[in-house]
């Protein structure tokens, strides 16, 4: 296993880092994921890496595992300067990732799983008791022999313990320095408890744990150094035992609004209730209540796994709700499918545009007019009543022309185009999921105009955002999603860090008036 | 949805200038018509496969629903001629039933189309020959036959016209219609480039898969009125005729696993692989070797195809 036994934790402080990276840079077409970053870590330390959607964290430790390689800036493993030219290398050096989804292949059992592509052979042949043997040691050392058996089938664990097997792979190379990426989405709060026990005691084995995550408790319950990261920039490395919830709060967010906002929504735009829940909740959603009114746009924030996306997807009846009271227009309804909330005239729009919202090969006329078709008879003429070029104007698509395949478009004109499909059938609820996602900062502006002058028309608008200063900046309320709740409401305007000391499970409720 | 020549059209052209050098024959009035004539049902087929192929799916049911019609047909007939017309009318309900259940199949259990289709196959193909105790009995009268081997005479200009290519005109243009210019067909297309996307803007997915598959059905009811007429009463009528009308289809520029594909296209691609044939005949190819070279040719579109995508 790791070389060094059962390193004191005394000597981290002044320790010599295991793995260094220094001054990273790397940059995507029209991005910069990470400007300048560097980053240690020591033997026998947990450093969390904390940030917001989007700052750089994936992408760094995509360098870290050997799937990207940096434009600029050198790692260092035990001080020497490694590149790595496959994740392959970078796990023989003793860097091991586990991903949030996982990569274990369900129909093999445990221990096929963890020395897959190294299993013993005997004359050529996998000699499956010393397989046995291996994996069963391997577990044992890990505590969790109770649980998982070598020749269990990995689709027949919990996640949790498939978790552990990932965390067993990891060991069985070696590993000087473990990477999890957020290793408690998925997991239930005893077994949270459980993982927490299994890093300490891989820290106090002289591990070294890049930890990422969004949830402060646990942050703040293992992790020895905290370092955040924001738009793809370091902006410090902390101890954990000299900050706050709230100082790191401050430190993730505090920029300014990078783009130019409309006005929110006047008294007099405001009309009736068009979209109202009632105690609304399925297998992920609980007890949520909302109401949307015409003319105003309210906005959802949460961290991934909130349920923020979730709650429109039950609404449009992607994954339906399974309780509770749903009113369109103040009549009861039940939305099952898409179908039915598409004949209730609900739009929907994600940043999934190439894959939930437009038939790519087909021309802008086709795509605009989907929705318009749907809602009639089968052999009705393909082209109705309805003018294209009049829609597209509305939304000032620029297209070399109707004939044009969808798949030639920008994505601000494409997210337009999946806009007019909604215009034509006159929807006038409209849920957005990141409307703006992977789009280039003047398309930005110009998309936000256009919802709020949907807003204006009378529509009712909930968005769904993991931008925070676009939910800030768009939105007339905005409701804070965690763990499938709704846990607060705040007024146009609220801070990044109300926000997120909602978001992050710190606080409950709405701002004290 | 056509904005060039598409190259199917420049292919067919080209081989039938050549046979026409090769057969003088082939070039006049009469001689163009018989080829169209032995072309229709293959042509048909296309155009009713094309749909289920726009929606991302196959049919390979249709060869063996063939064999069932032409079986089928000269037993409930009986060598009565007065049956005739109620023993379509059954056959085309067979179709429809059959249409129904692979669309259903494929929508609502999750069953790939490939596999729901390629269980059709074998199980019509069974059915039939139990039904008829393994060969060919009984023969098709000649009112059900006129179909697909007479001749409407006295036309104008061209004087005559086989019954054949007057059905597989009607057919082109109707289905033509129903691809291309109603909404049915323009969302089949959607759902073929993206079914979740189509799903999520309101589709009725699995009504519309449904009657995709009952149109391609349909097309094989037709198809097979006419080959039965054509050659009679045989139990491998239908035998291969899956592949013909998709490769016809890809030939036509369909996108396989759906999203792309044109009526004329598919039709004209039909009529190309008959043209080609027709072609090695005259050039002496034995029959086995035109019949392998189907294989070649549809992995051959389909490379292009993928190779064009790959290009652009």
């Amino acid at each position: 296993m790791a070389a060094n036994s059962a390193s004191p934790r005394q000597g981290q402080r002044g320790g010599q880092p295991i793995l260094e990276m220094r001054g990273i840079t790397k940059r995507f077409p029209g991005v910069v994921a990470l400007d300048g970053v560097s980053f240690d870590v020591r033997a026998g330390e947990v450093h969390a890496l904390v940030g917001e959607n989007g700052a750089g964290k994936s992408t760094l430790m995509k360098i870290l595992g050997g799937a990207y390689a940096p434009d600029e800036g050198t790692l260092l493993l035990d001080g020497r300067p490694v590149s790595f030219s496959h994740p392959w290398e970078a796990q023989r050096q003793g860097i091991s990732i586990i991903y949030q989804e996982f990569n274990l292949l369900p129909y093999r059992t445990v221990a096929e799983n963890i020395f897959l592509g190294r299993e013993p052979l005997r004359r050529g042949l996998v000699d499956y008791g010393r397989l046995h043997r291996d994996t069963a040691h391997l577990l044992a050392r890990l505590g969790v022999e109770q649980w998982i058996e070598p020749d269990t089938l990995v689709k027949d664990l919990p996640v949790a313990h498939q978790q552990m097997v990932e965390i067993a792979k990891a060991l069985s190379f070696s590993s000087k320095v473990l990477v999890m990426d957020e290793p408690t989405a998925a997991l239930t709060d005893r077994e949270v408890d459980l993982l927490m026990g299994l890093v300490r005691q891989l820290r106090d084995e002289g591990l070294a744990i890049v930890y990422i995550s969004h949830r402060f408790k646990e942050i703040f319950a293992i992790a020895d150094r905290i370092t955040v990261l924001k738009d793809g920039r370091k902006v410090g490395t902390v101890d954990a035992s000299e900050v706050t919830p709230d100082d790191l709060i401050r430190m993730m967010i505090g920029r300014p609004l990078d783009a130019f906002y409309p006005e929110y929504a006047r008294p007099e735009d405001i009309g009736s209730p068009l979209l109202e829940l009632a105690g609304a909740g399925n297998d992920v959603l609980d007890d949520i209540n909302l109401t949307v009114r015409a003319g105003e746009i309210v906005g959802v924030a949460g961290l991934q796994g909130s349920g923020r996306t979730e709650l429109l997807r039950a609404i449009f009846g992607i994954q339906p709700f399974t309780r509770g009271t749903m009113r369109v227009r103040g009549q009861e309804v039940r939305v099952r499918s898409p179908l039915e909330a598409v004949r209730l005239r609900m739009g929907f729009l994600t940043e999934n545009r190439k894959e939930e919202g437009l038939a790519l090969l087909q021309p802008v006329r086709d795509n605009t007019l989907l929705v318009h078709r749907a809602l009639r008879p089968l052999l009705a003429r393909a082209d109705g009543v309805l003018s294209v070029a009049q829609l597209t104007g509305r939304v000032d698509l620029r297209a070399a022309g109707l004939h044009q395949e969808v798949q030639y478009l920008s994505g601000g004109n494409q997210q337009k185009v999946v806009l007019a499909k909604w215009l034509a059938v006159d929807a006038d609820v409209l849920l957005f999921s990141d409307p703006t996602r992977g789009i280039d900062v003047n398309a930005k502006a110009g998309i936000h105009r256009l919802i709020r002058s949907l807003a204006r028309s009378g529509k009712a608008i909930l968005m769904a955002s993991s931008d925070l200063p676009e939910v800030i900046g768009m939105s007339d309320r905005i409701l804070v999603m965690w763990d499938g709740r709704i846990y607060g409401e705040l007024p146009a305007g609220a801070t990044e860090a109300e926000i997120m000391a909602l978001a992050t499970g710190q606080r409950k409720g709405g701002r004290s008036a | 949805m056509v904005r060039r020549v598409p190259p199917i059209f420049v292919v067919l052209l080209a081989i039938c200038v050549w046979i026409s050098l090769l057969n003088p024959r082939f070039a006049t009035v009469p001689g163009f018509m018989s080829f169209l004539m032995r072309a229709a049902p293959a042509a048909i087929l296309a155009a009713g496969q094309l749909f289920v192929i726009v929606a991302g799916g196959f049919d390979l049911s249709v060869g063996s629903l063939i064999t069932l019609v032409v079986l089928g047909s000269s037993m409930l007939i009986d060598g009565d001629p007065a049956n005739t017309a109620w023993v379509i009318a059954v056959m085309f309900l067979i179709g429809i039933a059959v249409g129904v259940f692979n669309g259903a199949v494929t929508s609502w259990l999750k069953v790939p189309s490939f596999i729901t289709t390629l269980g059709m196959l074998v199980t019509l193909k069974g059915f039939a020959l139990l039904w008829t105790g393994g060969a060919p009995r009984g023969f098709l009268p000649n009112n059900f036959r006129v179909f697909g081997r007479n001749r409407l005479t006295g036309v104008p200009l061209l004087d005559e016209v086989p019954y054949a290519v007057i059905i597989l005109l009607v057919v082109a243009v109707v289905a033509t219609y129903l691809l291309h210019r109603t909404g049915w067909g323009k969302q089949l297309i959607a759902l073929g480039d993206n079914p979740r996307a189509a799903r999520l803007s309101g589709v009725p997915t699995a009504k519309v898969r449904i009657l995709a598959f009952v149109a391609s059905a349909t097309s094989a009811v037709i198809a097979g009125i006419l080959l039965g007429g054509f050659s009679g009463v045989s139990t491998n009528v239908g035998d291969g005729q899956e592949l013909g009308a998709i490769s016809a289809a890809v030939l036509g520029g369909a996108k396989l696993l759906g999203g792309r594909g044109t009526m004329p296209g598919a039709i004209a691609g039909a009529l190309t692989l008959q043209a080609l044939f027709t072609l090695l005949n005259l050039l002496g190819w034995p029959k086995p070797l035109r019949d392998g070279l189907q294989g070649v040719i549809i992995i051959g579109a389909v490379a292009y195809t993928a190779w064009r995508e790959r290009r652009s």
